[in-house]
Parts: C-alpha cells; sequence; structure tokens
C-alpha cells in the first residue's frame, strides 16, 4: 500500500471520463494502483479503510448488471458507503435534468457520482457544473474507460505488458463505447490494434486512432495475441444499421474452429453480457482461451483503483 | 452640440478610398468630412487617432425569434445586440411561433419593429406556409408588403417541384430565394460533422453531402426558373466548388458563410462544447481554408452571423438533445477581422463589400455610408485592443456564443448610430 500512496500523490483529475484525454503515464498509474488492490482481494479480508467517511453515488440512465454490482463491490472493499439510482425509480422520470439530478447529488454531500447515461458527453457535462468527482461507467457510444482499464489490466496479466501485443477488436464497433476507450489504452500503451466489422459497423475516419480495419476476422486472428469480441448493440440503432445476426455469426463469430484455424494461443476476451451464438460461440465463451470472467473479476480491483485515485485527487 | 471624430482612418466599402480624415457630426448627420476640421466651437472631440472608423454593417442572416420565442430574443434586445455589433441593418429570418408566412404578422412585426428595434430590420417571409414544405405562401402579396426575400430557413423545401415554384415566383416578384440547402434525408439525426470528431465522441455524423448536394439541386433548379438565389450558411469546400462553377456558368447564385466556419473547426467540439452545436456544422481544417479563399475569390459573396440565441435550459443539456445554434451579431466582426484581415485574406474594403455592398445589393437595400449629408451611422473600432468573449458583455437575451472564452483581435469602441452615441 505504501508504492500505491506515493503514486496517488501524482494524481491530479478529480473525474474519470475517458481514456480518450488521459496521458500514457496516467493510464500506467491506473493499472499499477489496480495491481496493488487486486492483492487486497486475495486477503481472507478484502476490506481496506481507504475510503471510509466517504460517499458514492452509483447514477445509472440505462440498466446494467455487471458495471454497477463491480462499482459497488468496489466501493464497499474500500470501506464507503454506496447509494444506487436506477433512473427508472427516480426523479428522472419527473422530467429532472440529468444537471440537477447531479448538483441534487452534490448537495446530498455525497462525493463521487459514478454515472452511465446513453447520451454520449454526459460524464463531461456533469464534471463540468460539479465539484465532486464525476467516473464515467459508459456515456452512449463515446466511451466506458473502466471497462477498458479492466480489458488492460487483465491482458497485462496474462501477457506481462500492452507494448507490443495486436489486438483485434471486432464486432459493433459503431455503436461501441467499449472500442473507443479500449482504442485510445491499447494505442497509447504502444499495442497494435485490428478493428474487423462488415462495413455498415466501422465508423468514418476510424484509421486516425492509430488502428488499422479489415473484414477479414481469420487473417485479423492470426495476427492477434487477443481479440476482444463485442456484442452486437441492436437497441442502440434501427434494424437497418445491422447486419443479419446470422450471416455475422458465419463471417464474423469467434468459433473453435476459427481458433484452431488461426491461432491457438490467443486471448478472448468480452465485455459482457453475451450473445451466444451471434458474436461467440459457447465453446469459445467457456474455452480454456475466454478469460471473461477474470475480467469481472478484475473490474473489481480497476475500479477500486479508479474510486481510490480521483477521490484522493489533488489540486495543481 | 457637434462632434468631431478626428485623426480616423476612415474605411469605405467598394471602390471607397480609405484615408485619414476627421469627420463632423451634427443632430446625428455627418455635416463635413476634411484632412483637418478646425476644432474651434465644437462641442465634443473624439481623438480616433490609430482607430478604424467603418460604415454601420449589414446582417442578412439574424433570428430575432419574434414572434413568439420571446424567450430566446427579441427585437429589442436583438437589435440593441446587433448595434453593439456595429450591425446598423439586420434580415430577419421567418422561423418563428407562427413562421412569418402572413400579411397579418408582417404587418404586426412592422409595427414592433417601429417601436421596438434599435437598428435597421428587414422582415424576410417563409416560402411555404408555415414553414411546412407542403404549400406556397402568398409570395406576391408578401413582396408588396416589403419582405426582402422568401426563405424556410431551418429546413429545405424538400419538394422539388414546389421549389421550383417558389423561384418562380420570387422572379415575378423580384425577390432573392435565400437557401438553406440541407437534404435531411442524409443529415438525419447527426449532431456534427461527420468524421474523425463524430466516431471519437461517439455521436451521429452529418456528412458534408446533406448540405452540397442540396446546394447543387438548389442551382439547377434556380438556373432552370432563370431566379436569383443565395445560398445561407455555407460550411464545406464542396458547396464552394459547386457554387463557383455555378456562377462561371451564369446562374445569378450568390453565398454566404457565418463567422464560426472559418474559425473554428469540428475539433472544438471534443469538450462536447454545445454552444458549438451548429447546423450546418462546424467542418475541418480545409473547409476553413477554403472558405477564406472563396471569399477572397469572390466565390462567396456575403459574411453573416446566423445569429441563433437559445435559452440555457435548450442549451446546456446533453450534447445530442442540444438545440443547434450560436449567437454572433456582437462577435462578426472581430471574429473577421482576427481571421481575415490580420492573417490576409481580405483586405478592409473587401471586407465591407462581404458586410455592406454584397448583401445591400441581393436585398435591393440601402447601405450605410460615410460621406457628407448622410446619416452619422458608423463604428469606431480599435485594431489594437484584444478581447476575451464573455457572457457578461452580451446584449443578446441568450447567451449561446461558440466563442465564448476566445480571445479576439480588435474591438468595436463606439457606435454612432441615429444621433446617438452607445
Amino acid at each position: 500500500m505504501s508504492k500505491k500512496r506515493k503514486e496517488a500523490i501524482n494524481w491530479y483529475k478529480k473525474d474519470l471520463l475517458g481514456l480518450g484525454d488521459l496521458k500514457k503515464e496516467e493510464i500506467e498509474i491506473l493499472l499499477q494502483t489496480a495491481a496493488s488492490f487486486k492483492e487486497v482481494t486475495t486477503r481472507q479480508i478484502k476490506k481496506v479503510p481507504a475510503l471510509r467517511g466517504k460517499t458514492i453515488v452509483n447514477l445509472f440512465y440505462e440498466p446494467s448488471t455487471r458495471t454497477r454490482v463491480s462499482f459497488e463491490v468496489a466501493a464497499k472493499r474500500l470501506s464507503a458507503d454506496v447509494i444506487n439510482i436506477a433512473a427508472e425509480y427516480s426523479s428522472v422520470r419527473k422530467n429532472e435534468t440529468l444537471n440537477d439530478t447531479g448538483r441534487n447529488i452534490e448537495a446530498l454531500k455525497a462525493d463521487i457520482i459514478v454515472v452511465r447515461h446513453n447520451a454520449a458527453g454526459a460524464a463531461a457535462m456533469l464534471s463540468r457544473h460539479l465539484n465532486i468527482g464525476v467516473v464515467n461507467a459508459g456515456d452512449g457510444w463515446h466511451e466506458h474507460p473502466t471497462q477498458a482499464l479492466l480489458d488492460l489490466f487483465t491482458l497485462v496479466e496474462k501477457r506481462g505488458k500492452i507494448e507490443g501485443l495486436t489486438v483485434t477488436i471486432v464486432g459493433d464497433i459503431a455503436h461501441s463505447r467499449v472500442a473507443r476507450s479500449n482504442i485510445w489504452g491499447l494505442t497509447k500503451l504502444g499495442a497494435k490494434v485490428i478493428v474487423c466489422a462488415p462495413a455498415m459497423l466501422i465508423p468514418a475516419e476510424i484509421e486516425k486512432m492509430g488502428v488499422s480495419v479489415t473484414s477479414n476476422i481469420d487473417k485479423a486472428l492470426s495476427q492477434s495475441d487477443a481479440v476482444n469480441v463485442l456484442r452486437m448493440q441492436f437497441e442502440r440503432d434501427e434494424n437497418t444499421a445491422f447486419p443479419q445476426k446470422l450471416d455475422y455469426f458465419k463471417n464474423y463469430g469467434i468459433t473453435q474452429e476459427r481458433i484452431e484455424k488461426t491461432n491457438k494461443n490467443i486471448i478472448v476476451m468480452h465485455p459482457g453480457p453475451i450473445n451466444r451464438g451471434i458474436e461467440i460461440s459457447s465453446e469459445v465463451a467457456d474455452g480454456p482461451n475466454s478469460v471473461i470472467l477474470d475480467q469481472v473479476t478484475n473490474g473489481i480491483a480497476v475500479r477500486m483503483a479508479v474510486l481510490y485515485l480521483v477521490s484522493g485527487a489533488r489540486k495543481r | 452640440m457637434k462632434t468631431l471624430i478626428k485623426n480616423a482612418k476612415v474605411v469605405r466599402a467598394g471602390t471607397g478610398r480609405s484615408r485619414k480624415e476627421d469627420i463632423l457630426i451634427e443632430a446625428g448627420k455627418i455635416i463635413d468630412i476634411a484632412t483637418a476640421i478646425n476644432p474651434e466651437g465644437i462641442d465634443k472631440i473624439i481623438d480616433a487617432a490609430g482607430k478604424i472608423v467603418l460604415p454601420m454593417l449589414i446582417d442578412m442572416h439574424v433570428h430575432l425569434r419574434e414572434p413568439g420565442r420571446e424567450d430566446k430574443e427579441e427585437i429589442k434586445t436583438g437589435t440593441r445586440a446587433a448595434l453593439a455589433g456595429g450591425i446598423g441593418s439586420v434580415l430577419a429570418m421567418p422561423n418563428t411561433e407562427p413562421a412569418i408566412d402572413s400579411r397579418e404578422t408582417v404587418k404586426y412585426l412592422k409595427r414592433k419593429i417601429k417601436q421596438e428595434a434599435f437598428v435597421d430590420v428587414f422582415l424576410s417571409a417563409a416560402i411555404t406556409k408555415g414553414r411546412k414544405g407542403k404549400e406556397l405562401g402568398d409570395i406576391e402579396r408578401l413582396a408588396k408588403e416589403g419582405i426582402k426575400a422568401i426563405t424556410d430557413d431551418g429546413d429545405s423545401v424538400d419538394n422539388s417541384q414546389l421549389m421550383l415554384e417558389a423561384l418562380k415566383q420570387a422572379k415575378k416578384n423580384n425577390i432573392t430565394v435565400i437557401c438553406h440547402s440541407e437534404d435531411k434525408t442524409l443529415s438525419k439525426r447527426g449532431v456534427l460533422n461527420l468524421g474523425f470528431s463524430s466516431t471519437c465522441l461517439g455521436l451521429r455524423g452529418i456528412p458534408k453531402s446533406a448540405e452540397f448536394m442540396r446546394v447543387a439541386r438548389d442551382i439547377k433548379l434556380a438556373k432552370k426558373a432563370d431566379a436569383k438565389i443565395h445560398i445561407a450558411h455555407v460550411s464545406c469546400k464542396e458547396s464552394i466548388e459547386i457554387i463557383a462553377k455555378a456562377k462561371k456558368k451564369g446562374v445569378q447564385v450568390t453565398a454566404e458563410t457565418a463567422p464560426h466556419y472559418f474559425s473554428l473547426s469540428e475539433k472544438d467540439l471534443w469538450s462536447f462544447d454545445t454552444n458549438k452545436k451548429i447546423n450546418p456544422p462546424l467542418r475541418n481544417q480545409e473547409d476553413i481554408l477554403a472558405i477564406k479563399q472563396a471569399l477572397a475569390d469572390g466565390v462567396i459573396d456575403v459574411i453573416a452571423s446566423d445569429h441563433a440565441p437559445h435559452t440555457e435550459n435548450e442549451k446546456d443539456i446533453e450534447f445530442q438533445r442540444a438545440e443547434f445554434g450560436t449567437i454572433g451579431l456582437e462577435t462578426e466582426l472581430s471574429v473577421a477581422f482576427t481571421e481575415l484581415i490580420k492573417k490576409k485574406f481580405l483586405s478592409w474594403q473587401s471586407l465591407l463589400d462581404k458586410f455592406i455592398t454584397n448583401p445591400a445589393e441581393i436585398l435591393e437595400i440601402k447601405k450605410k455610408s460615410i460621406k457628407v449629408g448622410a446619416d452619422a451611422d458608423l463604428i469606431i473600432f480599435n485594431p489594437d485592443k484584444e478581447w476575451v468573449v464573455s457572457k457578461e458583455n452580451f446584449y443578446s437575451k441568450s447567451k449561446n456564443s461558440c466563442f465564448l472564452g476566445r480571445k479576439l483581435q480588435g474591438k468595436i469602441e463606439k457606435v454612432f448610430h441615429k444621433g446617438k452615441q452607445f
């Protein structure tokens, strides 16, 4: 823990909005801090008093199980008090604006808001209006920084470091905040990123983010150390924005056959929830290449690190 | 009471000379202009050494929001903002609630303008009834009421046959059609330029084709009807190329851009600043350069603000839900000076063509000029003053400026208008 405290001294951001506006060094601090918290989660007593007396509000405007529970567990392991607000049961139903909801939570003397919202930029907007910390738990198609951090953390755990790795992100790139955060994080840490999808799911000028684009999944897999498989987010757009489910599985689905044909050692990741038989076969999801449940476990350590660092952010 | 402005560099539009002169004003009129006027017996002397004196400008794209949206802007506040920005004449857009599409509304507005406006307000009327794009408005009758142009600004007339009819009617009544050229089947639900920024921000993009394909159609229809059209708020290189070609072929097309299109790009949206959410959207460096070049070459004839006031409740929300538009009356001269004159794309004279001569010609309205016997409607501009745009200084009822926080060069120091000094 003493090493971690020293690093915390160099943390200046009260918010975590995305990996797009973090420096390489900042991402490294987050991952190192997460590593020390991972150790905590393996102890008999998994709780540390780091955030005792702090209040964390999970403000979720979109349905979520994994991320919300993960943030809640992370906060509790840090001894913070946690309040969960799900938009469908709150005054949002009475047309309260996001800014007003945020200001009220601040007035209730919460210390950090963890926000998930279907509008890109929602977390950024809240952070402009509030003095308390804002952690982005996913904003529209924009970013999902803690998901990308736990993906990076899992890769480091399995392969030692990110630099020099090649990672394919396959699937619904267009509607994916996970893809965007992963691209920022991976490229900043020196990985090569391939995005693979049918043309309709590749957003404009994505090469400028420093990735290469292909529609050939077999070729991409053969070059990759890891593949991050995205869910088709049918709920985010009109039907015409997506390929047919069966066609997609045939051409892009991650199957055991594809893995054996191309790269037997490849790490298979998925941010969840999994749509078995649409983007990934059950055999792969539950098989030896899959680290999907490790990702979930690591999510707790990563979110502990994020909450710990932003709550201790220093003013410049 | 006599006021003497001494040692000013006086700039005139078009071929007018610019040189150091003294200007003597009495009872709101310019009574003398000479290289050195004897200050004896004069009540007030303003030393304008190092300053520039300009006639007041025309802004042919202003949303005054009356009638119906007085929460955003009123004739009173909008024209006060115009005055502060050195604008002596505005063309009010008809996308009000109700739309300006009837004699009654025009008459009501004329009365209100007479009572409340700080500067000259000219009216445009909707092309189609209620701006619904279904049925042609009574263009002949409205033209008789003195409207200066017709436009469904905010929307394009999607029905090409109807647009052609409108152009023919406009020609018959000798008024200009102002085109908001946008194909909404292409821009649908987009909130910023389609490209790198929309991808990184995870927001729906508006392709340039939504603009330039409609520009091409509008020009073709104008050619067919042999009518005059004016393309509003040109934002991208492709539109400019189409307009340039049409001009060469002799189509009666004029074009306009707004200061934000030659000073800001999609990159400026990375903070999700909704004040920079504008339609058409901010584009890229290559478009900015193309616009500056087109202003210099004369392909773009007019600079107008597209002053689009919105309340904080409509702007300070999630990006995808926020209204499109920026206010601009109070910043346009300084932005143009900073980006076009300081960077040597335009001279003062040619800038005044964009702000005075050309819009006056298109709308067939009187322009303000600095000559003996004319109204003393003029601006004293300090080219050396730097300032930062801030909410507190706006006269506009709304504060949604895309230039908030931006440092500009050159500031209006005084405005003389109808015998008063502001």
